[in-house]
């Protein structure tokens, strides 16, 4: 095993996703205490440009008309390799939609230890101290993987992204195994529909999540949201419900907002709901829950019955 | 069409979160179990297979703590046409890694020509059994899906992306699928066929070929430090409903 940190970036529509960057600057502080290196590796094709972006030692750029769009299989393929040739103590993928189908598979393939939500990573005395998000974000446990390495899935957010942008040459290489015979095949890709109101580009958001408790119920929210001269955005299981359209959903799945206000309606605040809008101008949570993690994030908070203060709200405002 | 899905049980998040006298991992002496919501997505999945290409639906699952009956009884209600617990001595918390090691010789038994699972469960240090499974069944893998239409010996299945973007992708069976929503929401069994299904309904019962698992070496676990708190708003809902609006006036948004 080498000291060595990988980190799997990854990039879509010729752009590199934030938390590549974010994994590669902690890499490297990581890389450097433990007296390896931070490796970036990026899998793509006519990305050559962009794998040059990263502030890691060296960076692998594995270029082939077969890794031009995410495919878990091929993709698979080419880390299990790569991997097994670098042997590295550390290897750090995205907790995203990429990243979910990639890291346990490479774990289990490669038989290393896998954690997976996770928030930090400290090097201790030469030891790896990894701490997961663990039920939803409400609790958090610190853990020292054992065995010959491990691979870790970090949560977007959890480091910050400047330190892991730099210009270090990639390294361009081709496959290290065959891509042939693949049983998994991308098809193409579905953007949404346009025509919906932007949630990026308002000021003002009622956002209602699972508390709502019916569909009847969104109208108050957009009584609420009109008055205030406001839009209303939804955590995933509105969306899933279908009560909202899916160009409303805030979060991880969805969309990232930064609005001057988020006033949020039975919301408890899951970590894939934080990852869209922790850094709103101004953060109101109203949630029946006091240990709901949300409180942890807003800058005001109630635990009264949201209908209740809804209601009295839209009162006052009439 | 054999589709298998593979359940897991996990604490429920609706309870306040105990932690044990260690400070190692949850008190699970005091925790209740529900299933995995991952995987009651998964379920509906299968289902809507089913209805629209036919085959038959097995929900298999790990019953750590000897009470997933009830589970595979409302899977049942729901269309699944056959149910199958791994059983064993086991001591909870038995982890994704090693539920998944228990279901891949399970399942291997089964044949599967797909197997559906949550994409997630958020109980341990593994997070997600699918992957797993799939390296250990040598079946492909994609995860993340919120459709998946069958069609002869190959499923063509929808990856979600962020910000509304999905991904098509056609996979060769058998393989295996991480759900994270059904194309639907999930269906409601009535309480009394799932009473029904507890009378009639006769679940397999698979000898685990391994019992006793360690858990993941972690050294601490507690609620999570907060960098802040929001500052909280007491009183009637009027009164709330005043100071939330002031607040919001106060910073000339309103």
């Amino acid at each position: 095993m080498s000291n060595d940190v990988l980190v799997i970036t990854e990039h879509f529509d010729g752009r590199v996703a934030d938390i590549s960057y974010e994994m590669v600057g902690q890499a490297k502080e990581l890389a450097g205490a433990l007296g390896g290196q931070a490796i970036a590796v990026m899998l793509g094709s006519g990305m050559a440009d962009q794998a040059n972006t990263f502030a890691s030692d060296a960076t692998i750029y594995v270029d082939d008309a077969a890794l031009e769009q995410f495919n878990p299989e091929a993709y698979g393929r080419v880390l299990a390799a790569l991997v097994a040739e670098k042997s590295p103590r550390l290897t750090m993928i995205g907790s995203t939609a990429v990243g979910m189908d990639l890291g346990a598979w490479l774990a289990t393939k490669t038989g290393q230890a896998f954690v997976a939500f996770v928030s930090d990573i400290a090097a201790e005395e030469g030891n790896l101290v990894v701490t997961s998000n663990l039920f939803a974000g409400k609790m958090s446990a610190e853990v020292e993987p054992e065995g010959d390495g491990v691979v870790t899935a970090v949560l977007a957010g959890a480091f910050p992204a400047e330190a892991g942008q730099g210009s270090t040459a990639a390294a361009q290489i081709a496959p290290p195994v065959s891509l042939d015979g693949l049983k998994t095949k991308f098809k193409q890709l579905h953007r949404p529909e346009g025509g919906d109101v932007d949630i990026t580009a308002v000021d003002k958001l009622v956002a209602i999540g699972r508390g709502i408790g019916s569909e009847d119920n969104v109208e108050l929210a957009e009584e609420l949201a009109e008055a205030m001269g406001a839009v209303v955005a939804a955590s995933r299981p509105i969306t899933d419900a279908g009560w909202l359209p899916k160009t409303r959903q805030v979060g991880k799945s969805g969309l990232t907002v930064k609005p001057k206000l988020y006033l949020m309606l039975g919301i408890s605040g899951a970590p894939e709901h934080l990852e869209g809008m922790k850094d709103g101008e101004l953060i109101i949570a109203i949630n029946t829950d006091p240990d709901a993690p949300i409180f942890d994030v807003a800058h005001y908070g109630a635990t009264s019955d949201l209908f209740d203060v809804a209601e009295a709200m839209l009162e006052e405002l009439e | 069409m054999n589709i298998v899905v593979a359940i897991k049980h996990v604490p429920s998040l609706a309870d306040e979160l105990e932690v044990n006298d260690e400070g190692t991992n949850l008190d699970y002496d005091m925790v209740d179990f529900v299933l995995s919501e991952w995987d009651e997505q998964a379920i509906e999945q299968a289902a809507l297979i089913k209805e629209a290409s036919g085959g038959t639906v097995t929900v298999v699952g790990v019953d750590v703590i000897e009470e997933l009956d009830n589970v595979l009884h409302t899977a049942l209600a729901k269309g699944a046409d056959k149910a199958a617990k791994i059983v064993g001595d086991f001591e909870p918390p038995v982890e994704s890694r090693d539920q998944a090691q228990l279901l891949a010789e399970a399942i291997k038994e089964m044949s599967p020509d797909l197997v559906l699972t949550g994409v997630q469960a958020i109980d341990d240090l593994n997070g997600q059994i699918g992957p797993m499974l799939a390296a250990l069944l040598d079946m492909p893998y994609v995860g993340v899906v919120v459709n998946v239409a069958v069609s002869g010996d190959t499923a063509v299945v929808t990856k979600e992306y962020a910000g509304g973007v999905t991904a098509e992708y056609e996979v060769a069976l058998p393989a295996v699928i991480g759900i994270q929503a059904a194309s639907q929401p999930p269906r409601y069994a009535p309480v009394s066929k799932i009473r029904q299904m507890a009378k009639t309904a006769e679940i397999e019962e698979i000898e685990a070929e391994e019992e006793e698992f360690e858990p993941a070496p972690i050294n601490k676990m507690a609620k999570p430090v907060a960098a802040g708190h929001a500052e909280m708003i007491e009183g009637e809902p009027e009164e709330v409903a005043a100071k939330i609006l002031g607040i919001i006036r106060e910073k000339g948004l309103l």
